[in-house]
C-alpha cells in the first residue's frame, strides 16, 4: 500500500497499540495532525497547554500503565520544550517515544524558521534518537524506536521527522508487532547480543552463588529499587522476601514494587529513609539490591555504605554494576526472571532475631500532632483514610514528595508516579493527566507544593477541558520548603530567595480554569473538601495552608554516613 | 586496579552519520578527555572501527566500555591490553631543511627510524613514521633540533595479537561477562 509519511506514522502507532497521544501542533508537524484527523475514534489526542506538559503526561501514562507513552511536538521551540520531560523519563527509565517534526530536508542546517538540531540536543538524555531522512525508512524506524523504548532497561526515544518526509509517499506493509524483530534493521539489531533489545538470561552459576550467600547470611536485607517496578516483578519480589524472611527497604523509585503493608517493610531508605532502613543497612551482613543503582540519595556515602555486608546487585543494565557502590556479587538480568530463578532454588528461612533488631527502630516517621495548626501528617492520614487504597499518586518535587512517599502505603507498580532521579519540579500535574488518561477508572491524586505547582499550573486547562477528575492537594507553605529546610539546617537560616509570599490565589486560579477550589486551615475543612472533590466529576485543587518550617524527617546530610541523622 | 594509565578501546560501530559524535559525547559527558582517536571503515562498509585512547583506571575503563555497549550504534567494544595487542600510529613531520647538510642529517635520522621521506622542497622535508608512541616520541625529539614546521598524527590504531578478534560471537561467553576477566 502506498501512503504518505504522516499516514505511515499513524499506522505504525496503531501497530504498537497506541491509543493515547499527548501533544501540541505547529508548522512542521501539520501533515501529521492533518492525518490524525482521519484517525479520530481510534487514537485519542490530548492537547496540552505546553509541550513540557505533554511530555510529562506521556511519562505519567507510561509509568502508571506500563505501556509506552507517546507525545507529539513541532520543530524548534516545540521540540526543545520536551527536553526537561525527556530527561525526567531518562533518569527514571520510563519508556516514552517523542515524535517531533523538523523543517524539510532542504531547509535543515540553514537556521530556518523554528529549526533546531533536536537529535543533537537530546543525545545525552535518550536511549537513542533518529532523524528520519527518507520516507522509505519511516516504518522501520518507528518500529525500532518502540522496541528500544520498551525493552531492556526502558527509556525515552526521540524521532525527528522532517516535514517533507511526512508528505512524501512510500510503500507500507502492515506488520504485526510481534513480527517486528524478524526483519529489516530491527531484525539485525535483535541478532546482535545487545542488552538494549533483550534482557540477558541470568547466569545460573551467579544465581547459585547468591543462593549460597543467602543460606550463609544471618542478617540479610533487601532493597526494592525502581527496577522491580519497571519489570512489574512485585509478586516475585514479595514471595522472595517472605521466603528468605528478610526486611525490605524501599527506594523512592521502588515504591509500589513491594507492598507497603507487608510486615517486612522497613520503609524508605537513604537521605530521608526511616531509622529502621538506614540502621539495617549499616548492620546487615548481606545486602541484596534489586533494580537499584545506589544513587547519591540512597547510598549517601558509597565508601561506608553497608560496610558490614556483602553487597549483591541485581540489575538489567550491566553498566550500573559497581558504578556507584563497589559490590561483592552481581546478577545481570530482568528482576522478574532473576527472582523466579531464585525462588526455584531457596527454602523457607527464618531470621526472627535479626528482624527483632531491625524493627526495634521506627519504620515510619511519626509527625507531631499539633493542636493549633494543620500538619502534613494529619492531611496525609486523612487522605489515606478517605481515598481508595488503589489511588494513583503523582507528586511534584520537594517536601510534599517525600511526605507522600513516606506516608502512603503503595501496593502495586505504577501507583506512585514521581520524578526521583531528575527531581523535576512541575512534573506532577502533567504526570497526573497522563496517569488519569491511562487509568480512567482510578482516582488520581496529585500531591504538590506551591513552588512546584506554580511552575506548570497551566495544565489545569488540560485537566479541565478533558474533564479529568484529578484531585490536587497543594501543600502551601509559602516557601520552597525543601530548600528552606536545607537553609535552616546548613545555611545559617539565610532564606535566600526561597520565600514565596506572592500570587496567585490558587482557589481563584482553579475556579478560573473551571475547576473546584478550596482553601483549608484545619482537618475538618480538609476532609470536607476532599470528600467533595471525590464526589465531583470535575478536577479539584485543595489549597492546604501548612506551616513554613515544617520539616521532612528524618534527614541524613548528603555525603554523610547513612546512620548520621541530622534530624530524627 | 586504581592506577590511571592510557587505556585502549576498540569499538565497532554502524558507519552512519552522527555515530562518532554519540561515541565521543559519551566520553566528554563522563568527564574524560579523548587522548587519541582513529576511525575508519572495516571490511564491511556498513561497519566502522574506532580506536579510542583515554586516561583512566581499570574500573573506569570497564564502566566506559559497558556504557559504550548501551549505545544502539555500537556493535562491540573491547579493551586492548598493551601486552596482548599491537598499537601503531602514523605521524607526518614537516621539518625545516634549508641546506643540503641538514637534509642529509635528517635523511640519516629517517633511515634509522625506518621513516619514509614523502616530500622534499628547497627549504623543508616531510617524513612519515609508523610506530607506537615511544618511537614517534624518539624521532620527534631528534627532529625538534632541526625545527619542526608541522606535525600530524593519525591517532593510535590497535589490533589484538593472534587469531582473536573484536567480534564477540567468536569468543567464550565468560570473557564478556562483567567482572569475570572482562573486556
Amino acid at each position: 500500500m502506498r501512503m504518505t509519511g504522516a499516514k505511515i506514522l499513524m499506522e505504525c502507532l496503531l501497530e504498537q497499540g497506541v491509543d493515547t497521544i499527548f501533544g501540541y501542533p505547529g508548522g512542521t508537524i501539520l501533515n501529521v495532525y492533518d492525518e490524525l484527523y482521519n484517525y479520530e475514534g481510534r487514537v485519542r489526542h490530548i492537547l496540552t497547554a505546553h509541550e513540557q506538559g505533554a511530555c510529562h503526561a506521556a511519562d505519567g501514562y507510561a509509568r502508571s500503565t506500563g505501556k509506552v507513552g507517546v507525545c507529539f511536538a513541532t520543530s524548534g521551540p516545540g521540540a526543545t520544550n520536551l527536553v526537561t520531560g525527556i530527561a525526567t523519563a531518562y533518569m527514571d527509565s520510563s519508556p516514552i517515544v517523542c515524535i517531533t517534526c523538523n523543517v524539510g530536508v532542504d531547509l535543515i542546517g540553514k537556521d530556518s524558521f523554528q529549526e533546531v538540531d533536536i537529535t543533537g540536543v537530546t543525545m545525552p538524555i535518550t536511549k537513542c534518537n533518529y532523524l528520519v531522512r527518507s520516507v522509505d525508512d519511516l516504518a522501520d524506524t518507528v518500529r525500532e524506536a518502540f522496541a528500544i523504548a520498551r525493552s531492556g532497561r526502558p527509556g525515552p526515544v526521540l524521532l525527528d521527522i522532517p516535514k517533507n518526509v511526512t508528505a512524501e509517499s512510500a510503500e507500507y506493509e502492515p506488520l504485526d508487532r510481534h513480527s517486528h524483530g524478524m526483519s529489516g534493521k530491527l531484525g539485525e539489531l535483535m541478532k546482535r547480543s545487545s542488552q538494549n533489545f533483550k534482557a540477558p538470561e541470568p547466569d545460573y552459576k551467579d544465581i547459585d552463588k547468591l543462593v549460597e550467600m543467602i543460606n550463609a547470611a544471618k542478617k540479610p536485607l533487601l532493597i526494592c529499587g525502581g527496577g522491580v517496578v519497571r519489570s512489574r516483578a512485585h509478586w516475585e519480589f514479595e514471595t522472595f522476601a517472605n521466603k528468605i524472611d528478610a526486611p525490605v527497604a524501599i527506594t523512592l523509585m521502588g515504591a509500589g514494587g513491594f507492598r507497603g503493608r507487608n510486615k517486612l517493610t522497613t520503609g524508605m531508605i537513604g537521605m530521608h529513609g526511616s531509622q529502621a532502613s538506614n540502621m539495617a543497612v549499616d548492620a546487615c551482613d548481606l545486602l541484596i539490591a534489586v533494580g537499584c543503582r545506589f544513587s547519591d540519595r540512597v547510598a549517601l556515602k558509597p565508601s561506608s555504605f553497608a560496610q558490614n555486608a556483602k553487597i549483591v546487585q541485581i540489575d538489567i543494565d550491566r553498566s550500573e554494576i559497581n558504578k556507584n557502590v563497589q559490590t561483592d556479587h552481581h546478577i545481570i538480568g530482568d528482576a522478574k526472571r532473576v527472582l523466579q530463578l531464585l525462588l526455584e532454588r531457596i527454602e523457607q528461612l527464618d531470621h526472627s532475631e535479626w528482624k527483632k533488631y531491625v524493627f526495634s527502630f521506627p519504620t515510619e516517621t511519626v509527625y507531631d500532632q499539633v493542636a493549633d495548626r494543620l500538619t502534613p501528617g494529619q492531611v496525609l492520614s486523612s487522605i489515606a483514610r478517605i481515598l481508595p487504597q488503589d489511588t494513583i499518586v503523582t507528586t511534584d518535587v520537594g517536601q510534599h514528595q517525600i511526605w507522600a512517599a513516606q506516608h502512603f502505603h503503595f501496593d502495586y507498580p505504577g501507583q506512585l508516579v514521581t520524578s526521583g532521579g531528575f527531581g523535576t519540579m512541575g512534573f506532577g500535574l502533567g504526570a497526573a493527566i497522563g496517569a488519569q488518561a491511562g487509568n480512567p477508572d482510578k482516582i488520581v491524586l496529585h500531591v504538590t507544593g506551591d513552588g512546584s505547582f506554580r511552575m506548570n499550573c497551566n495544565e489545569l486547562a488540560t485537566e479541565s477541558y478533558y474533564k479529568l477528575p484529578i484531585i490536587t492537594v497543594l501543600f502551601n507553605n509559602g516557601t520552597l520548603g525543601m530548600v528552606r529546610q536545607w537553609q535552616t539546617l546548613i545555611y545559617k537560616q539565610h532564606y535566600s530567595q526561597t520565600t514565596l509570599d506572592r500570587a496567585p490565589d490558587f482557589v481563584k486560579l482553579a475556579e478560573a480554569y473551571g475547576l473546584n477550589g478550596w482553601r483549608v486551615h484545619n482537618v475538618e475543612d480538609f476532609e470536607t473538601a476532599l470528600k467533595a472533590a471525590l464526589e465531583s466529576d470535575k478536577g479539584s485543587v485543595i489549597d492546604v495552608a501548612v506551616y513554613m518550617d515544617e520539616m521532612v524527617r528524618p534527614m541524613v546530610g548528603g555525603g554523610s554516613h547513612i546512620t548520621e541523622f541530622m534530624i530524627h | 586496579m586504581n592506577e590511571i594509565k592510557r587505556q585502549t578501546l576498540a569499538v565497532l560501530v554502524d558507519n552512519e552519520a552522527g555515530v562518532l559524535s554519540r561515541v565521543a559525547r559519551l566520553f566528554s559527558g563522563k568527564g574524560y578527555n579523548i587522548e587519541s582517536l582513529a576511525v575508519g571503515t572495516t571490511d564491511d562498509v556498513k561497519v566502522s572501527r574506532i580506536t579510542i585512547e583515554v586516561m583512566a583506571d581499570e574500573k573506569q575503563t570497564r564502566l566506559l566500555s559497558n556504557q559504550l555497549r548501551k549505545l544502539i550504534c555500537v556493535h562491540s567494544v573491547k579493551r586492548l591490553l598493551p601486552e596482548h595487542s599491537i598499537r601503531r600510529e602514523l605521524v607526518l613531520f614537516k621539518v625545516l631543511a634549508q641546506t643540503s647538510d641538514v637534509r642529509n642529517e635528517i635523511i640519516q635520522v629517517a633511515n634509522i627510524f625506518r621513516a619514509s621521506i614523502i616530500d622534499v622542497s628547497i627549504s623543508s622535508i616531510t617524513l612519515a613514521v609508523i610506530g607506537d608512541e615511544s618511537k614517534a616520541e624518539a624521532i620527534q625529539n631528534l627532529l625538534r633540533e632541526f625545527g619542526i614546521l608541522e606535525l600530524v598524527r593519525t591517532g593510535m590504531m590497535a589490533l589484538e595479537r593472534g587469531q582473536y578478534t573484536i567480534d564477540e560471537q567468536t569468543k567464550e561467553k565468560g570473557e564478556f561477562d562483567y567482572g569475570k576477566n572482562v573486556l
